[in-house]
């Protein structure tokens, strides 16, 4: 479903990502690893059209995506839910949702509203809250719903996790896997290794802009020497 | 002391001349809240519309108010390119760039202007110039009375474009989220150039609602923009609501200045009003801290 090859990108002519590939397949989840600053970001910015690669492939059911914009991308059924949540605080959260369809996934716009209340049902008790009086968890439960709205194909998470209590971390990784049990692939980038490796089929380990390990993620986690070099374990 | 009357009077026409600034503020206001740069252009876009109502009302013998269908979307569509294919390719995405921009396209209009049309006075004459509604105590010029009902219209729609639209809420998102908006597959650089687009139609519309009962010269617009400025900062930089209350309270501000203090003394209301603003409450009265 996605594959990327040789991907080189950065900021400013300074690479961050140097010549790295992965691929993730229909319906499975995909772990993407790494101490802090190895490149993860910058992976999902470049994947997702943020940042223009300036060198490899970036190819999406079939389509050449490298180089295209974030609307093109989204179109395509491939939607990022970035680190920092990236929510509208100025609107409510039910606009919030509904932007998330802006650009695909409108004609089933108040079905998928439904649904994600249905999944969320937090967010439907603040419909017409503003999104940044939210708390930190509401607010990624809210980023996670507007990218559903688009009905991804694939969706990359980046961070799900980040600065939410143990009991919330909790829940939002047995949520990832109620999402991708749908048959939703999902690229799930995280420093919550422990938890990524139970939860992905598959992992790769980033270090300096490169993958250095890849694997079935149950073998990874099998092996001390592996978490203590990369993973800090 | 003036009779109640007169003060009445003077308020109203106060709330008259104060919807057409906010017409002018609001696009002012729109464009910075949106893309977060002053637009140095937006005086030179006025007078270019006003002289293209002009030339409508005195080539093509068109009505202003029926010149406003055509003026509207025309310069919706100039606000439109100008942003897409000048102002956004030749910013580079530096804020300051885009500034620089905006002043460089308003010397470039205004010389336009006054190549094309010499710095002469001109105005258009129409037949109702001089009607007037009689209230009892007073008499309202019908064309400001109109314009002050266009105005209002106009605001409530831009509101309602702004809140109930999928357009608007692009808009509203860009303005606070740019990243945000561009992974929800909203396309950043047409959302800027359609408030920009906007930001120009405001412009076109208040010139539409001016030239029955004023006139154009290729500086005409800066006068008001000043004064829409004043009001942007009295309202709130990027603020909606501000910019519609702040206009129709610096227009009143004038016209009682204008009452008590003489004609030609009656915008040192508003920068008196713009310096206490800028000392007290810099954040203007429905401005976000900053």
């Amino acid at each position: 479903m996605l594959e990327v090859e040789n991907l080189v990108a950065g900021y400013g002519g300074a690479d961050v990502l140097r010549g790295i590939g992965l691929s993730v397949s229909a319906g499975e989840i995909v772990a993407v690893l790494g101490a802090n600053g190895v490149g993860k970001t910058t992976l999902n910015r470049a994947i997702s059209g943020l940042i223009r690669p300036s060198s490899g492939n970036i190819r999406f059911l079939g389509y050449d995506i490298a180089g295209k914009g974030p609307p093109a991308i989204v179109a395509a059924g491939l939607i990022h839910v970035p680190e920092g949540r990236r929510i509208f605080p100025n609107m409510s959260v039910r606009d919030n949702l509904i932007l998330g369809s802006y650009r695909r996934g409108k004609p089933a716009r108040a079905a998928n509203l439904e649904r994600m209340f249905a999944l969320f049902p937090r967010l439907r008790e603040r419909t017409g809250q503003l999104a940044g009086t939210l708390s930190g968890g509401e607010q990624q439960m809210l980023a996670i719903g507007r990218g559903l709205m688009a009905e991804p194909k694939l969706l990359i998470l980046d961070e799900p996790s980040l600065g939410l209590s143990p009991l919330l971390v909790e829940e939002m990784f047995s949520l990832i896997g109620r999402i991708a049990a749908d048959g939703l692939a999902v690229l799930l980038v995280e420093q919550n290794v422990i938890q990524s490796l139970e939860l992905a089929s598959r992992a790769y380990v980033m270090e300096n802009g490169r993958v250095v390990v890849s694997g079935a993620a149950a073998d990874i986690a099998a092996d001390p020497a592996l978490k203590h070099a990369y993973l800090g374990l | 002391m003036f009779a109640p009357d007169i003060i009445l009077a003077a308020v109203l026409n106060g709330l008259m001349t104060g919807s057409v600034y906010a017409l002018i503020a609001l696009g002012l206001t729109l464009v910075y809240g949106v893309l977060h740069i002053i637009n140095f252009a937006h005086g030179a876009t006025l007078t270019a519309a006003m002289f293209a109502v002009y030339v409508a009302h005195t080539v093509f013998r068109l009505d202003p108010y029926l010149a406003l269908v055509i003026v509207t979307p025309l310069f919706f569509g100039l606000g439109y390119g100008l942003q897409r294919f000048v102002i956004g390719p030749a910013s580079h995405g530096e804020d300051r760039n885009i500034l620089l921009v905006t002043l460089g396209l308003s010397i470039l209009i205004e010389n336009a202007m006054l190549a094309m049309f010499r710095s002469d006075t001109r105005s258009i004459d129409v037949p109702y110039a001089f009607s007037s509604i009689d209230l009892g105590f007073t008499f309202l010029a019908l064309p400001r009375v109109l314009a002050f009902g266009v105005a209002l219209l106009v605001a409530l729609l831009l509101g309602l474009l702004l809140t109930r639209t999928d357009t608007g809420k692009a808009i509203r998102a860009v303005a606070k989220e740019k990243t945000g908006a561009a992974l929800a597959g909203i396309d950043v650089a047409h959302i800027y150039a359609v408030t920009f687009g906007l930001g120009a139609a405001c412009v076109a519309i208040a010139a539409c609602l001016l030239m029955p009962t004023f006139y154009v010269t290729p500086r005409a617009g800066n006068a008001f923009v000043l004064v829409a400025f004043t009001i942007v900062v009295l309202g709130g930089m990027g603020s909606i609501p501000g910019a519609l209350i702040g206009a129709l309270f610096i227009g009143v501000v004038e016209s009682l200045c204008g009452l008590f203090f003489g004609e030609s003394l009656g915008q040192i209301g508003i920068f008196l009003i713009f310096i206490l603003v800028l000392l007290v409450k810099p954040t203007g009265l429905f401005g976000a801290r900053a």
